[in-house]
């Protein structure tokens, strides 16, 4: 290991650990609105605390919100990497089905959760 | 046989290797709930041919795997994201080559992560969203830790493979 691998691998350290902090400042706290976005479009907008069951993109994903969380239920892409997805309730998280450019955000809602922010 | 033909044999001999790599790596069963994770083993193959060939024959090797393996284990889109990742690592990495104090290590690292940052990229101009960049902690730690993997077999690889002339 030469001193520039070190340099790159506390780059990339510095990156991942800033681009957390942003979310977490900025975002983070709990969610209001799950909003279902089709090839970009905004195609919905729902309400986080209200459980339903809702079919995306001519059925091609379903998306179900209980308990405060949204997670998707079922999905016709080949890779199903969004329905093994953790559910998800806080604003700036994300469900991604890429094969049907569907994405699936948790935004609004509180404050974040971060105790102080620095002015 | 003459050295043009040795070379195109290799040639084949490398895709067909980072093809059985893809597939290796389609029996192993790492899963993680995020999209673009995962081991790229085939890029052992590609890091190798990096420090043993032409840089322009292996931009035409990375490109043909990818096309190939797209065919054969995935499908047009994922061609797309492979591709935008690929030629990025590919482009970050043999930059990195030539600096004296970045060892094969370093180099594998950065391909590793730029290869899930191009890929991410690529996804963000598909969908449309800037949602996937909350992806982008994970995918440079997950491409860290892939790089340093392909790295550290990489260079062991090398080193045995010293005298082989192709």
């Amino acid at each position: 290991m030469k001193k520039g691998d070190i340099i790159i691998v506390l780059l990339v350290l510095l990156l991942a650990g800033s681009v957390f902090g942003i979310y977490t400042i900025f975002f983070g706290g709990k969610g209001a609105d799950v909003v279902v976005y089709v090839d970009g479009e905004e195609t919905g907008r729902y309400r986080l605390d209200e459980n339903r069951t809702i079919e995306i993109n001519d059925g091609t994903n379903t998306l179900v919100i209980e308990n405060e969380s949204a997670r998707m239920e079922e999905a016709g892409c080949p890779d199903q990497v969004c329905v093994r997805h953790k559910a998800i309730s806080k604003d700036g998280e994300s469900i991604i089905c890429l094969p049907n450019k569907v994405v699936v955000s948790v935004e609004g809602g509180e404050e974040t959760d971060a105790d102080a922010v620095v002015q | 046989m003459n050295r043009k033909g040795a070379r195109l044999a290799s040639f084949g001999v490398f895709v067909a290797l980072a093809l059985i790599f893809s597939y290796i790596e389609t029996l192993i069963p790492f899963q993680i709930g995020i999209p673009g994770v995962k081991l790229g083993l085939a890029n052992i193959v590609i890091v190798i041919a990096l420090y043993r060939m032409p840089p322009g024959e292996v931009v035409t090797l990375s490109v043909v795997r990818v096309l190939l393996s797209g065919f054969l284990f995935g499908n047009m889109m994922s061609i797309l994201y492979s591709l935008a990742g690929g030629l990025l690592s590919l482009a970050v990495m043999w930059g990195l080559k030539h600096l004296k104090a970045v060892s094969i290590l370093g180099v594998s690292i950065a391909g590793g992560v730029f290869h899930n940052l191009g890929q991410l990229l690529a996804a963000a101009l598909v969908v449309e969203t800037y949602g996937v960049f909350s992806y982008v902690p994970v995918l440079l730690i997950s491409g860290l830790i892939t790089g340093l993997v392909i790295g550290l077999v990489s260079s062991e690889m090398l080193r045995r493979i010293r005298g082989l002339q192709f």
